[in-house]
């Protein structure tokens, strides 16, 4: 083993995902730490992710294949488990998110590595990592740490984003695609996207979203009306979008959309990290939930715990008013 | 064709959690169990497996408090075969160690594929379908959101960041992390439910785990609410006006308050 950590960078249309700049923000305090340096793996052909890499990673481990061309999970455990068994990288890091459920317990149980979820912090000495995870859907912090070689799963928005610096010479490092990936019990079928001139909550200046204490579907339409009348997206956390009270495209969060909005009002909203990752970065954060010990407020900026019931009418109503005047 | 479900009780983190003496897990006295909501939607997608393609549902559970009701009202939702596994590991055993424990329980059964939740939030030694999937060596995904057989195969759609989803297909046995089922939850009644009421399960598989996760766990905290949030005190219509003036000097909203 040596001081090495590795990233698993999740790419789209060739562009780098932000969760995966952050991995490489933890990364180089990790490797710095360690006395290693930070690799960055890129499954399948993609230029773009790999320019936009240079000045941040050491190295940019690259890897084709047409199996790696799109998102098989099998084809890139079999690709993560190659590279960590020839590289033993100290640490091998992974976004928390569909590729990191898919790939870092699997890696590290072919690896005989020890894994840690939900990291928010992430420090290593010697032989060892320390973690602090939030587990119970963000209402308790589990400190934790493991013998390394290990994996471990990062939270989006714990980190920021890597940025390149100019100094810092990056080589790319083409490396054999294991054998594998020509016997693979999963194949791709599709990819969807979501349909265009849809709601783009991405790009949304306001969000109204609502989560698991509204309750029912009517009081989603209420809240539809408060949204209506600010001129905001309406949008939900995973259990509306579950029980069908909103469409799916308008999920905020892991499985959703990562919104960055000027306004995100959370009513009923409690904040699951699977959540707070969708929207941490919003400008203003106005939350209401009647359990003051809600993670949402942990990342709120204004707050109450008001009924939700009753200050949505008054606030809709005053909002209407508003817009007559 | 036979479909496991793996199915846990977790506290009820909706609750208040208090940690324990000791620091290093939540008090258990006081707290409430409850399935862990993706596998509740396992089991939901797992019966309408078997109603749309003529499976047989088997429910697993390890011992310990309350699993004797968890595993009857499998049966009472459906489930056509229960299981209640050994557990040397203490209450909520870790993922990690629980993939160890069902692996031959799962082989022995002859399952043609196990579902359970994509995730639980009671560890951090890694989520129970990976996990399983890799113990086995079978293919696993993870976030699925919709199953359908296909011709000695199943076809998933996983649900990915942003809205999009990827469709694979892929072979069995396998092992699928669910996120969400194909339609809601289905409802039982008391009077099914009395018919499982008797049922007693007598416990199978090893009870010899080395418990070895490669991590120690320090200490559970609370978080300090970092303090960012500035509370609005005071009743609904009185929040309404303050926030009314809170947007309206931010310029995120048209007006002028009261």
């Amino acid at each position: 083993m040596n001081g090495d950590v590795l990233v698993y960078v999740e790419t789209r249309d060739g562009a780098v995902n932000p969760s995966s700049l952050e991995l490489l923000t933890a990364a180089r305090q990790l490797a710095d730490a360690l006395g290693g340096k930070v690799d960055a793996v890129v499954a399948g052909s993609s230029r773009g992710a790999v320019e936009a890499l240079a000045g941040i990673a050491d190295r940019v481990l690259t890897a084709t294949h047409p199996a790696l061309e799109q998102y098989i999970p099998e084809a890139r455990q079999a690709l993560l488990r190659s590279v960590i068994v020839e590289r033993n990288p100290a640490i091998a890091l992974f976004a928390y998110g569909v590729a990191g459920l898919d790939l870092a317990a699997d890696v590290a149980v072919r690896t005989d590595r020890p894994v840690i979820d939900f990291c928010t912090k992430l420090s290593a000495t010697g032989d060892e990592i320390e973690a602090t995870s939030l587990i119970y859907g963000g209402k308790l912090r589990a400190v934790s740490r493991a013998r390394t070689p290990a994996v471990a799963v990062i939270v989006p928005g714990a980190f920021p984003e890597a940025q390149p610096a100019p100094t810092r010479r990056t080589i790319t490092v083409e490396i054999a695609a294991p054998p594998q990936l020509d016997a693979l019990r999963t194949a791709f079928i599709a990819e969807t996207r979501p349909a265009e001139g849809e709601v783009d909550l991405a790009s949304a200046a306001k969000i109204l979203c609502v989560g698991r204490g509204v309750r029912d579907q009517a009081s989603v339409a209420v809240a539809r009306q408060v949204a209506d009348a600010l001129g905001a997206e309406i949008a939900g956390s995973r259990p509306v979008i579950d029980n069908g009270w909103l469409g799916k495209e308008r999920q905020v969060g892991k499985s959703g959309s990562r919104v960055k909005p000027k306004l995100y009002l959370a009513v009923g909203v409690s904040g699951a990290p699977e959540h707070l990752e969708g929207m941490s970065g919003a400008e203003l954060i106005i939350a209401i939930n009647t359990d003051a010990k809600a993670p949402i407020f942990g990342v709120a900026h204004f707050g109450a715990t008001c009924d939700l019931f009753d200050l949505l009418p008054a606030l809709g109503e005053r909002l209407e008013r508003g817009q007559e005047a | 064709m036979q479909i496991g479900v793996a199915l846990r009780l977790i506290p009820d983190a909706s609750g208040e959690l208090e940690i324990a003496e000791g620091g290093k897990d939540v008090d258990r006295e006081w707290i409430d169990l409850k399935l862990n909501e993706f596998d509740d939607q396992a089991l939901e997608e797992a019966l309408t497996l078997k109603e749309c393609g003529g499976a047989t549902v088997v429910a697993l559970a390890f011992e310990g408090l309350g699993a004797d009701r968890l595993l009857q009202t499998a049966l009472a939702r459906g489930a056509d075969r229960a299981i209640k596994l050994r557990n040397p590991l203490g209450d909520d055993p870790p993922a990690r160690g629980a993939a160890r424990l069902l692996a031959p329980t799962i082989r022995d059964l002859g399952l043609d594929l196990v579902l359970t939740g994509v995730l639980a939030t009671d560890g951090i030694n890694g989520q129970l379908a990976p996990l399983l999937g890799a113990t086995l060596d079978w293919p696993h995904a993870s976030a699925v959101s919709g199953i359908r057989f296909d011709a000695g195969a199943i076809v998933v759609r996983q649900e990915a960041e942003g809205g999009f989803s990827t469709t694979l297909r892929v072979g069995l046995p396998a092992v699928i992390g669910v996120q969400a089922a194909s339609r809601p939850i289905r409802y039982v009644s008391g009077t099914k439910l009395r018919q499982f009421i008797g049922e007693k399960f007598a416990p199978m598989g090893s009870d010899a785990d080395s418990g070895d996760l490669g991590t120690e766990l320090v200490r559970l905290e609370r978080p300090q609410s970092e303090g960012s949030a500035v509370m609005l005190e005071g009743d609904a219509d009185t929040v309404a006006e303050a926030l009314h003036t809170l947007l309206i000097e931010r310029r995120l909203a048209k007006g002028a308050p009261r």
